[in-house]
């Protein structure tokens, strides 16, 4: 592995209130520097709040955090202040699902920009106004000189996007958070967006972790794959090793929902149920109520982590099984 | 998912065909629906949206037609359209033989065509329990034992009653609330049922058990439906036929597996293409297409994709393309002067280009 820049070690994430949801349980995670890592799972298992928790995004007052997060060598859950300002932008930032919502309806998009440059960098205002117009160049916005002073409503959405990628790329962070960047957009312009990440991803040469329900998506922009579920890292492995070769039950299944290459009108795999509701800290394996293969074991305790290989993990009972062929 | 007992679904009313097995279950011709916007100093100048300009296509009795598009290219305003939700501004609904307004009543439609829609929460009323939510309809159009019927229609999409009946919408996860409501649409016992992004809110584990509830349904109830869709994969399971549209116009109507194929219209070999691939080997090196979809206030004139087009030239800016059989498939119709020979497109009839 690459110099590390990611080290997320045995994280929980608990929010209480009302009701008590224990959100992350026991994650842990790592990321070198320059890799693009897709999290990918379904609502509910707790990748947001993962990438969240990264950026300290959540409301401490009902947030309980344990384990560690460094990142670049930074311990981030004890930052605060000035200290966690300089974090936030410069060393990591994040792009957003809505872009429209994400943004200032207020100020031109290239004010917003160079208020973020000019708050870490300290420079003049035209100087900033400067590298707002280059980021927008980098972004392969047409005509960036006069989209420079237009307002967020006067953009679309793919050209929104874009904005919010430049804003986030202007200090040139060591890591990029995107929480499903490309949701809200159309399936012509995903693509669009898809590859200027990965374009740029090259260029600037920082770590991007991209948060997906989507398993097309993922394969389009990561080299490396980890699947959550209920809070916890089920599979992890490089693109290829997860895309080809699943080995937990949940992955299948979900590569299985993902419809492609079945037949019509041939019956669809189902994995049956929902998630848990996390209202307890799970014991045992999450998934074992939904899966085909679950057996007294599964409900007892958690699973085992099997590493078949450096940076290959699935935490499943049956993940030495042959695969079989359902 | 628990496999019920069949018996107790109340058998559909007898559904009469009167037009004869042949005749279409519903026709739409040259639909139209405009909505005006503010525009101008003062909200004085008024601006047509143009959601739905020309639209016709068909449905057979007991097939499924899919249709796709990008937002703002009229998918959802069509359902709303068929379903009566919204007034037409010009053409023809023909359900069965009859057309909407002058022999068929809209209470009448409602009774043959469901629709289903995106937001599980949003379409269904919050203070009502979920059996009230399933008969309601029923009672309104004077069925007879609209609880009953509730009650074996929620066994059937796999709710128990018993646990489920009292219960409130926000008391029960997304994936069973869709369920409620394809249960709340077929207790009219429906022959049509349209299902607007009915599962693209859902996780994927999810969508895949109501994607199998709904074949189920259609085979044993002879449902016939429109499934709209932005997801391809999901849109090439389900369905018998795809209807594609673009800025409220249909460009591409074809057999499932003829337009997977070979996608007649470049815009839908844009949009095919356009699909993350699946394997890590074979990733997508360049987007199919630059920028978004143009404002359908003002769309473009001629064929409204050639602002998009790789293959646009003059005639295209200027004149409209009809939707009509391309020369090697009479089922597959597609909008595109580069299959029209007499249209003056300099590559027209070429082969290989699409």
């Amino acid at each position: 592995m690459k110099e590390s820049l990611v080290d997320i070690q045995n994280l929980d994430v608990r929010f209480t209130g009302a009701r008590t949801v224990h959100a992350i349980n026991d994650l842990t995670l790592n990321l070198g520097q320059g890799e693009t890592l897709a999290l990918l799972g379904e609502s509910g298992s707790g990748k947001s709040v993962t990438l969240k928790t990264l950026l300290r995004l959540l409301p401490p007052k009902r947030t309980e955090i344990g384990g560690k997060i460094q990142v670049n060598g930074t311990d981030v859950l004890t930052l605060s202040g000035k200290a966690l300002q300089q974090y936030r932008g410069a060393e990591v930032s994040m792009v957003f699902q809505e872009p429209a919502l994400a943004l200032d309806p207020v100020y031109s998009v290239g004010a917003q920009i160079a208020e973020a440059v000019r708050r870490h960098k300290g420079i003049s205002r035209d100087e900033a106004m400067s590298t707002a117009l280059d980021m927008l160049r980098r972004v392969r916005i047409p005509s960036p000189e006069r989209r420079l002073r237009n307002f967020p409503h006067e953009l679309s959405g793919g050209m929104l996007q874009r904005v919010m990628i430049a804003l986030a790329l202007a200090c040139r962070p060591r890591l990029l958070l995107a929480d499903e960047p490309t949701t809200a957009l159309d399936a012509t312009v995903q693509i669009q967006i898809l590859l200027l990440l990965r374009e740029l991803q090259r260029e600037f040469g920082m770590g991007v972790i991209f948060v997906t329900h989507d398993i097309g998506v993922a394969v389009e922009v990561s080299e490396r794959i980890a699947v959550m579920y209920a809070g916890q890292i089920v599979e992890e492995g490089t693109t290829q090793e997860v895309i080809k070769d699943p080995r937990h039950p949940y992955t299948r299944g979900l590569m299985a929902a993902n419809l492609h290459g079945v037949a019509r009108g041939e019956r669809l795999n189902a994995i049956p149920g929902a998630p848990p509701s996390l209202e307890t800290r799970p014991a045992a394996c999450s998934f074992a109520p939904r899966c085909p293969l679950a057996e007294d074991a599964c409900r007892a305790t958690l699973p085992p982590v099997h590493v078949p290989s450096p940076r290959r993990r699935i935490a499943c009972i049956h993940a030495n099984a042959p695969v079989s062929a359902e | 998912m628990s496999v019920i007992d069949a018996t107790v679904l109340p058998g559909p009313e007898a559904p009469i065909d009167k037009g004869g097995p042949n005749q279409p279950l519903l026709i739409v011709k040259d639909l139209k629906k405009h909505f005006p916007v503010r525009g101008g100093i003062l909200g004085r100048n008024k601006v047509m949206v143009q959601a739905v300009d020309g639209v016709s296509f068909s449905v057979r009795k007991g097939e499924t037609l899919g249709i796709v598009g990008e937002s703002g290219c009229g998918k959802s305003t069509t359902a709303r359209l068929i379903v009566g939700l919204i007034e037409k501004d010009a053409g023809e609904i023909i359900y069965d033989g009859e057309g909407l307004g002058d022999v068929l009543s809209l209470r009448d439609l409602r009774r043959g065509v469901q629709m289903v829609f995106q937001d599980s929460y949003a379409s269904l009323n919050p203070r009502l329990t979920i059996e009230d939510s399933i008969a309601f309809g029923a009672s309104v159009q004077g069925l007879s034992d609209p609880l009953g019927r509730a009650h074996s229609l929620m066994a059937r999409v796999g709710l128990d009653p018993a646990r489920f009946a009292q219960r409130y919408p926000h008391e029960i996860s997304g994936g069973q609330r869709q369920r409620i409501n394809i249960a709340r649409a077929l207790a009219m016992s429906p022959r049509l049922v349209v299902l607007d992004e009915a599962v693209s809110a859902l996780d994927k584990s999810v969508e895949a058990q109501v994607l199998n509830l709904l074949a189920d349904l259609r085979a044993e109830l002879g449902l016939t439906y429109i499934f709209i869709s932005h997801d391809l994969n999901v849109v090439r399971y389900i369905s018998d036929r795809v209807l594609v549209m673009y800025l409220g116009e249909v460009v591409e109507v074809a057999p499932v597996d003829a337009i997977w194929a070979r996608q007649a219209h470049p815009y839908s070999g844009s949009l095919f293409s356009a699909m993350p691939s699946m394997d890590p080997d074979t990733r997508t090196k360049k987007p199919p297409l630059t920028g978004d979809p143009p404002n359908p206030i003002n769309p473009p004139s001629g064929c409204r994709f050639h602002t998009r087009c790789r293959y646009a030239e003059a005639v295209c800016k200027t004149r409209v393309p009809a939707l009509q059989p391309i020369a090697a498939a009479p089922d597959h119709l597609a909008a595109c002067h580069l299959h029209d020979l007499s249209s003056g497109h300099e590559k027209a009839g070429k082969e290989g280009l699409l």
